[in-house]
């Protein structure tokens, strides 16, 4: 057990944030979906058609490659639409829930098969690639991130809810698919109970509570090395598997940001139709809105008639445009224009506390001219620049030697929102990890 | 009015100039589509409106020493209002002629490639004036400024692509291209009226060489004067009564300047120091009793005027702080800024065909900059592999 500093990195501070942490119910969902985009490196093949019954538990779809890998119900009912977009890309699967039955899985079969099954298994990421880990590979050791450092994010202890006295049997089942640690990542004041895993906690802003922020402070990912990262929900989940022999697809969610009525947590169901989420809690007469399911920096935009996005557990509302006609803002001298930069004067006023921030990128895209920006906002040891632009020019080479096995998108989010030149950095990594994967197989 | 600029429209040849003109008045409209949802406040706009800012003193008081040495030289006495206004109407046609050169090329290749106007001319346009001597004919930087913005920015790509300071390029290829034009008597003191104002006859006691210039050609212990043969003081020099390029003579508002860019954040500190650590040390260097001699009469200057004369301190402040030709590592940044400050010493001291140094040590280092950052990039490379193999052995 150790502590670990982190200086680089930032917290913003938005409007909206939940306070106390009371849960409140809604009504049931009348719909459900799961999301294949969530779930990056399957490529789905489906079990299920249209007008099936099907019961909580019950895989809808497989991985081409690895036919083990099963993304499964997270209600009963009945399987209402597969939505396909372009070149038939599957956009979402739609459940009309019903009844109450769920499956249970036996539990004496080997526990990565138990896993794989269950449709926890979807819920892992492993580095290189921040994909769905590939079954068969026994990772060097496993990262459980216990909190979420995010602008407006839940408190996990929250969403942990009453799973909190699985997380030990979690811990014991991770640490028999790994010949190294489980290692697990928590704030300062927060106390987990995992016997069999060793407990770090990282003192410092976002992006501290990032699963491979914490691994690049303990022990880097090297090339042909595997980690897996989660987060302690998930980790509590797997636990809860190895006891009951069922899934909870429960979940608890944080419904917070500008937009938001009374910011607060809700308990729903993965996969929840937005619209029973949110049945009165937008601000009305507040302008047009922007619903992020995730947080502000990572999180993935949907309409209010679509569905709650993996991992399940925060959905931010923000102004989509504040000031659609701004003069001249570049030439703003108002300290409520925010920048981390003294460019601007909102430095004067403090960047700690709350403010509005809408989704205008405020800007046009250049070329890097500023620097040191990325590296400001990513606590690893790494040349983020440098790293950006041998992925921009396709050097894998320079990509390997940059240390990009030990990224994932998310870990520039950060950097992304403080660019100057306003690069679409997320896309970037992804598109380089994407291609290495393609390079390496 | 829009439609008309998009392709097909009547305008559409002006459709760069239109989005140009957009979201120079508005903050562009779009919202993120992807990735992070939110976003700073800062734009590149806005990091070269602040360098512009920061070159305002400078450019203030430039003006109103050219209209100083102006009086001095045609031996009128004049208020400071008519000297600044002298200055004024001085440089006006040498900031139009560079901005509308400049951004006349940046508008016309940015139509040829459909791409939005990019701000990088706002800063290089104001530094033009500022590192051009004032007597230069206009057509000689109207082609100087063209021969830079094209053959050293938009061949590489544009904003943020060049390998080489555009500003400096264009005075460089002034300085090689009309030497003549470039130093010596003529070429730092305006003495003919400007756009009518100020006229007269100069003074028979008048010499407009720069300090530098006349240490360069100087035999013996270095004396350096006024235009009027009055010898000059360290305060001076750090407040900028003396001949020289506009924006280089006054220490004063170039610190100004500097304070601005280094409380915004925009100009590396790492740089900036170093380029003046590397020339103190250097400058010191050369004046040890036993390395100076009559032989390189820059070496008799005092360390402290040394950064004071010519363009060292413009330089170190808005010219090697230039983040995309500069070195980007930190430690790269150190050892590119002690190199300028030193090479421009050196060169000064050592080489009596080039009186300022500063100009060449800036681009050479500019040259250099990216393999600094390569070994810099490299070391970080070879200590991740070190620590993978170690592990590899541990394991």
């Amino acid at each position: 057990m150790s502590t670990v500093r982190l200086k680089k990195g930032f917290d913003i501070n938005l409007l909206g944030a939940i306070e106390g942490a009371d849960v409140a119910f809604t009504a049931p969902p009348r719909s459900i979906a799961v999301v294949p985009d969530d779930f990056h490196g399957i490529i789905p093949r489906m079990e299920k058609k249209e007008g099936e019954h099907v019961i909580a538990g019950e895989p809808l779809y497989h991985d081409k490659n690895y036919e083990d890998i099963k993304v499964v119900a997270p209600v009963s009912g009945t399987l209402k639409e597969v939505r396909r977009g372009e070149r038939r890309h599957i956009d979402a699967i739609i459940i009309t829930p019903e009844g109450n039955d769920s499956m249970t899985l036996d539990l004496k079969r080997p526990v990565e098969e138990v896993l794989l099954a269950s449709g926890l298994w979807v819920m892992l990421r492993q580095r290189p690639y921040d994909i769905v880990p590939a079954p068969g590979v026994r990772p060097r050791d496993v990262f459980v991130t216990a909190f979420d450092s995010s602008p407006l994010a839940p408190d996990l202890d929250v969403v942990l809810g009453n799973k909190r006295e699985y997380i030990g049997k979690g811990v014991e089942v991770l640490s028999g698919l790994t010949d190294g640690k489980v290692y697990i990542g928590i704030r300062k004041g927060q106390s987990i109970d995992a016997p069999g895993a060793e407990i770090n906690t990282f003192v410092g802003p976002h992006p501290a509570g990032n699963a491979g922020v914490q691994a690049a402070n303990l022990v880097p990912v090297n090339k042909g090395e595997t980690v897996w990262t989660l987060d302690i929900v998930t980790l509590a989940r797997i636990g809860e598997l190895f006891t009951t022999g069922k899934v909870s697809h429960n979940t608890i969610v944080a419904v917070d940001g500008e937009q938001v009525k009374t910011p607060r947590y809700v308990q729903t169901v993965m996969g929840a139709e937005l619209t029973t989420l949110l049945k009165g809690q937008l601000k009305e007469d507040a302008g047009e809105s922007r619903i992020i399911s995730g947080n502000v920096l990572t999180g993935s935009k949907v309409e209010a008639d679509q569905w709650l996005r993996a991992p399940y557990r925060h959905v931010t509302i923000i102004p989509e445009n504040s000031n659609p006609d701004e003069f001249m803002g570049w030439a703003s001298m108002s300290p409520k224009r925010f920048s981390l930069y003294r460019t601007f004067t909102s430095w004067l006023r403090g960047l700690k506390r709350p403010v509005s921030m809408d989704s205008r990128i405020k800007g046009g895209e250049r070329a890097i001219v500023r620097t040191g920006e990325y590296d400001a906002m990513l606590p690893m040891g790494i040349y983020g620049e440098f790293l950006i632009k041998a992925i921009i020019s396709g050097d894998i080479d320079k990509m390997e030697q940059l240390g990009i096995y030990e990224v994932a998108p998310e870990d520039f989010a950060l950097a992304e929102f403080a660019d100057t030149s306003k690069l679409e950095l997320q896309r970037i990594v992804r598109e380089g990890l994407d291609r290495l994967r393609a390079e390496m197989s | 009015m829009e439609p008309a600029f998009r392709p097909g429209g009547k305008l559409s040849k002006l459709e760069s100039v239109y989005d140009g003109m957009e979201t120079f008045l508005f903050t562009p409209n779009t919202t993120s589509r992807s990735g992070a949802h939110i976003h700073d406040g800062n734009d590149l706009k806005r990091t070269m409106i602040t360098v512009v800012v920061a070159l305002i003193p400078a450019l203030l008081f430039g003006m109103y020493n050219i209209g100083v040495q102006h009086y001095l030289a045609i031996g009128e006495p004049a208020s400071r209002l008519t000297m600044f206004l002298y200055g004024l109407l001085a440089m006006l046609p040498v900031i139009v002629v560079s901005y509308a050169v400049g951004l006349g090329i940046e508008f016309i290749s940015a139509q040829i490639h459909h791409k939005e106007i990019q701000e990088g001319f706002l800063v290089t346009g104001i530094l033009i004036p500022l590192i051009v001597p004032i007597n230069t004919p206009l057509w000689m930087t109207a082609v100087a400024t063209a021969f830079a913005v094209i053959f050293a920015k938009e061949v590489f790509g544009g904003t943020g692509m060049n390998i080489f300071n555009v500003a400096l390029i264009t005075r460089a290829f002034l300085f090689f291209a009309y030497p003549s034009h470039m130093s010596g008597d003529a070429a730092f003191v305006k003495v003919d009226d400007a756009l009518g104002m100020g006229g007269g006859t100069v003074v028979d006691t008048f010499s407009g060489a720069t300090p530098l210039g006349q240490v360069a050609t100087s035999v013996g212990d270095p004396v350096m004067t006024n235009i009027l043969g009055k010898p000059i003081g360290f305060f001076d020099a750090f407040f900028g009564y003396i001949p020289g390029s506009p924006g280089e003579t006054s220490m004063l508002a170039i610190l100004i300047g500097a304070a601005i860019l280094l409380i915004t954040g925009i100009a590396s500190w790492r740089i900036m120091c170093s380029v003046f650590v590397g020339g103190l040390g250097m400058a010191a260097l050369v004046h040890l009793p036993n390395l100076q001699s009559l032989t390189y009469p820059a070496s008799m200057l005092d360390p402290m005027m040394q950064l004071c004369l010519g363009g060292f301190a413009f330089g170190a402040v808005f010219m090697a702080t230039d983040p995309v030709t500069g070195a980007r590592t930190k430690v790269g940044q150190y050892i590119y800024g002690l190199l300028i400050g030193v090479f421009a010493i050196l060169i000064r001291v050592y080489n009596s065909g080039y009186p300022e140094g500063m100009m060449l040590a800036i681009l050479l280092m500019n040259a250099f900059a990216p393999l600094i950052d390569h070994c810099v990039v490299s070391f970080n490379i070879k200590r991740r592999a070190r620590s993978a193999a170690a592990k590899v052995k541990e394991g």
